[in-house]
């Protein structure tokens, strides 16, 4: 009978709330779900309204009436795409740098660290500690030219003599995988901990070279963390447009950037929300296909 | 000399990894002790002036005040709102859980500038003047989501039979969960409302749109970036961190000595 | 039936959850301030009963009743009764002290500190009220969980497995001191578990559960002596049981026959109708060379034939093989004196035919339960 009374309880295994309970449910929920209704869902559907919206006659800016010109949209894509392939490109890259830095990270922390595996944790989201426009601003000083980060690495003959670091898309990457590398490493490592160590033995037993092992076992069991840690990296990195103002250049502009300065620098409501939507849409699509082909459909 | 290699790889890896971690908050720590000119980026000198005189360039200290007024006020209400949707989620099966826990995912989900253009758009479209409150409004809607995953795990880790005991031994569902379940469940709490506080206050894309002519620490920085970010604000940051770390540090040596005391 | 003022009386209890019937139609009297016991292999429904009692489940059908109080729809703060949890279900936030005072603090009790500490006492932890629960050892929380419940007085003290997480000396020694501690406080005990030997050395009466019914009730000797069912007989220590045919009766004995071979068994422990299975107990069996004469009134079956002997100290265990190709054990105790037996020694098999009991029932029948823990 034991086995009844699980230690945790599982959803399934909840009581189906009756009654009185289902008053305390409704309670319970309904001011945190209203401020997501009214602060999330309906404002997604005034971006909606606002992407098909033109310029009323009045000249005035910031003034729009509704028209259901839906030609915003393919005049954004048009106008941006390079900026959508370069926010994606940057951000897939920075993803699977964050994923190859991190990996090795998470498995050193989940299987070696001992004692000091919080400790370790800690260190691994002190960044957070300091203002993300501060250490971002940091990254420019340490990749710039003449600093003594790029200078060493040259002087080592790592990178050619001649490339720029400062304001290049080398920095924009950099500067984006720092930033969301906790994010990778944090559920890699959750998801690394739950795996028995003695699978890894067992796998060393049959497969021999820890290689072979990490290839057959580990990693394929450690698969929710790296979909978790692929998704939230990504999906903010797309977004991002800190990166890409402080340590890039005009060249550099991810279509956060555009979506900022359509707002505020030229005051067009219409192709800001427009680019805004599709970015979301094309992120839900990648993520569903990512998240079929990764077999798992734990998201969070 | 491999074999010692190849052993102790991992270790070494873990080394650099770290210093790659904390090379940008060296660099803000040491710049916060540079003699103070017009811009930051280059060394002239140490000096403690920026330390013992942290407020002294305009509008730094005005908006960290903001800052934390900001982070305390949407702490407070993305986590008490965040902590009940968790504990209806955790305890009860009912119709309408699923979508429930789609509109909890879907927000951490979205690209921040498509939460902060979506936001705008309402409030422009509506009218609200732009301000603390809308900046509040934000920081709560983005933050309630990390205390609901935040708080759900630890009820959903909690031993049903704890509370099975308290009502065995006479405490009514009231005393059952202030006694047992609310201390209990506290950590969690803690611990989300401290995610949601640092959420906020280093929130710049979202508050960037919706906050109208109000300062916050983050958008003093961004903006003074173009022209120069003044020592101060090296300092506050440098500050920032040294407190949250030494909480931390603190935390986890009370856990530390409490486990060794078994 | 008449009740004397607390008893505690199931009446056609039942639960079912989705898909199965955990107890079914349950009734059952427990007599004020006695030790019984629930008995039975996981997902017999022992467990369940027991929660229904303490309210923590919801019966389907049935009442529960103490004296002339019916409690099937008290909440379980409001029913006196208490339980000792499986993994103790000590409050990890509360000092022990604290733990113990809950239930007095929560039922308004005057004098809480001196109840409290006098419950530690009896458990003989009183130098540890201020630890936290999690600084003590298993057997130590099992303690302070057994003191949290006796030191409200309850009617009844529910015990779900209580030593089940303890070591096997520290069980031993804890079933001692529970039986002492009952005795000194003279409350209704109801015991939950699967480890027979338990519920037989604690228990004044057990009931032996199997999927939701009780298969038999009665005291511990009764039960194992007599067992009513082939599922207590092969839950409840080990048995032979060999197929037999009536042949008639002698006086108060039954006469059986098995491959010729005629055996007798007290018709007041015999099933009276149907399939009829003789069961004996191992080291009820003497085992006597094929050659010597046997003495004459007992139960005898010659012809065996030894597969194995396994030395276990205090007594030798032989598998005999028989004519009819069935295996019995014997155990015989290692007195140093009689006849040792090796491996394909011819033997025959004597009992006093008191020892028999005979069931209803094909030989299959409950044996697979046999092997649980």
């Amino acid at each position: 009978m034991a086995a009844l009374t699980p230690a945790s309880v599982e959803p399934d295994e909840l009581p189906r709330a009756s009654g009185r309970q289902l008053r305390t449910v409704l309670l319970l929920l309904i001011p945190g779900l209203l401020w997501l209704g009214v602060f999330f869902v309906v404002p997604i559907f005034t971006l909606a309204g606002t992407s098909t919206q033109t310029p009323s006659g009045s000249g005035l800016p910031g003034e729009f009436v509704q028209t259901f010109h839906l030609a915003n949209y393919w005049d954004a894509i048009s106008a941006y795409r390079g900026h959508f392939a370069r926010s994606f490109f940057y951000s897939i890259l920075a993803t699977l740098l964050c994923l190859a830095i991190g990996y090795p990270l998470a498995y050193l922390i989940a299987f070696r660290a001992g004692r000091l595996r919080n400790l370790l944790l800690v260190l691994v989201v002190a960044p957070f500690f300091t203002s993300f426009v501060l250490r971002t601003l940091a990254w420019r000083q340490i990749l710039a030219d003449d600093g003594w980060v790029v200078s060493a690495l040259k002087w080592l003959h790592l990178i050619p003599s001649d490339l720029a670091v400062t304001a290049s898309p080398i920095a924009v990457v950099a500067g984006i995988t720092y930033n969301f590398l906790p994010f990778m490493v944090l559920p890699l490592y959750s998801s690394l901990e739950r795996i028995d160590p003695r699978l890894i033995e067992a796998g060393g037993d049959l497969y021999g070279t820890s290689f072979t092992v990490l290839r057959k076992v580990t990693f394929p069991l450690s698969m929710p963390g790296v979909v978790a840690g692929t998704l939230l990296t990504f999906i903010p990195a797309s977004g991002d447009y800190v990166n890409a103002a402080l340590l890039g250049n005009t060249r550099t502009t991810m279509i956060g950037n555009v979506v900022e300065s359509r707002f505020f620098r030229v005051v067009d409501y219409p192709t800001a929300a427009a680019l805004s939507f599709i970015l979301m849409a094309i992120i839900l699509v990648l993520v569903i296909l990512y998240v079929r082909r990764a077999g798992t459909e734990e998201l969070v | 000399m491999s074999r010692w290699l190849s052993k102790h790889a991992l270790h070494i890896y873990g080394v650099l990894a770290f210093a790659y971690i904390f090379t940008p908050i060296a660099y803000v720590m040491v710049f916060s002790f540079n003699q103070p000119a017009r811009s930051n980026l280059t060394w002239r000198g140490f000096t403690l002036e920026n330390w013992t005189n942290p407020c002294g360039a305009p509008e730094v200290c005005s908006a960290l005040g903001n800052s934390l007024k900001i982070g305390l006020a949407s702490t407070l209400i993305a986590t008490v709102l965040g902590t009940m949707v968790a504990f209806a989620l955790a305890r009860y099966r009912f119709r309408g859980r699923t979508p429930t826990n789609l509109l909890i995912f879907l927000p951490m989900a979205t690209p921040e500038v498509v939460l902060a253009a979506s936001l705008l758009t309402l409030f422009l479209n509506l009218r609200v003047p732009l301000g603390t409150a809308t900046i509040v409004i934000a920081h709560v809607m983005f933050s309630i989501s990390f205390v609901v995953v935040a708080v759900k795990a630890r009820i959903a880790s909690l031993d049903p039979r704890l509370e099975q005991a308290a009502q065995d031994l006479y405490a009514n569902e009231f005393e059952t969960f202030r006694r047992i379940t609310l201390p209990l469940v506290a950590p969690g709490i803690a611990g989300a409302a401290l995610l949601a506080f640092s959420l906020s206050f280093d929130d710049f894309i979202i508050t960037n749109f919706v906050s109208g002519d109000v300062n916050t620490f983050p958008k003093f920085v961004y903006v003074s970036a173009q022209r120069g970010i003044p020592a101060d604000a090296y300092v506050i940051g440098s500050a920032m961190f040294l407190l949250a770390m030494g909480l931390v540090l603190a935390a986890e040596l009370f856990r530390w000595r409490r486990s060794r005391r078994l | 039936m008449t009740a004397s003022r607390s008893d505690l009386r199931l009446t056609g209890l039942t639960k079912r959850f989705s898909g199965f019937t955990a107890v079914d139609g349950l009734d059952l009297t427990i007599s004020q301030g006695e030790f019984f016991a629930l008995l039975g292999p996981s997902g017999c429904g022992k467990t369940t009963t027991l929660r229904m009692i303490a309210g923590l489940e919801e019966p389907t059908g049935g009442s529960i009743h103490l004296g002339d109080l019916d409690v099937t729809e008290k909440k379980p703060y409001q029913r006196p009764v208490n339980t000792v949890f499986q993994n103790y279900a000590l409050f990890p936030h509360l000092s022990v002290f604290e733990n113990v005072a809950f239930g007095l603090r929560r039922r308004g009790v005057k004098d809480v500190k001196k109840q409290a500490l006098e419950a530690l006492d009896l458990v003989e932890l009183g130098h540890l009220a201020q630890r936290r629960p999690a600084q003590l050892s298993g057997g130590q929380q099992q303690r302070i969980a057994l003191a949290r419940a006796v030191v409200n007085r309850p009617q009844v003290l529910l015990l779900d497995e209580p030593l089940g997480a303890l070591d096997l000396k520290l069980r031993r020694q804890m079933q001692i001191e529970l039986k002492r501690i009952q005795t000194e406080v003279g409350i209704t005990f109801v015991h939950v578990t699967h480890d027979q030997e338990e519920a037989m050395t604690m228990a004044d009466r057990v009931a032996v559960m199997n999927h939701g019914k009780i298969e038999q009730l009665g005291a511990p000797a009764e039960l194992y002596e007599a067992p009513g069912t082939t599922f207590v007989a092969n839950f409840l220590g080990q048995s032979n049981l060999v197929a037999v045919t009536r042949s008639g009766t002698d006086g108060q004995y039954t006469m059986v026959d098995v491959g010729g071979q005629k055996l007798r068994i007290r018709t007041d422990r015999c099933s009276s109708e149907g399939e009829l299975l003789l069961g004996v107990r191992p080291e009820k069996i003497r085992l006597h060379s094929a050659a010597d004469p046997v003495p004459s009134g007992l139960n005898q079956l010659t012809g065996g034939v030894v597969l194995d002997a396994s030395y276990l100290g205090v007594s030798t265990q032989y598998l005999v093989r028989m004519p009819w190709g069935q295996n019995l054990t014997v155990f015989a105790q290692n007195l140093g004196i009689g006849e040792r037996f090796s491996d394909g020694s011819a033997v025959q098999l004597a009992w006093e035919p008191d020892h028999s009991f005979g069931l209803a029932g094909d030989a299959g029948a409950g044996v697979e339960s046999t092997l649980e823990d």
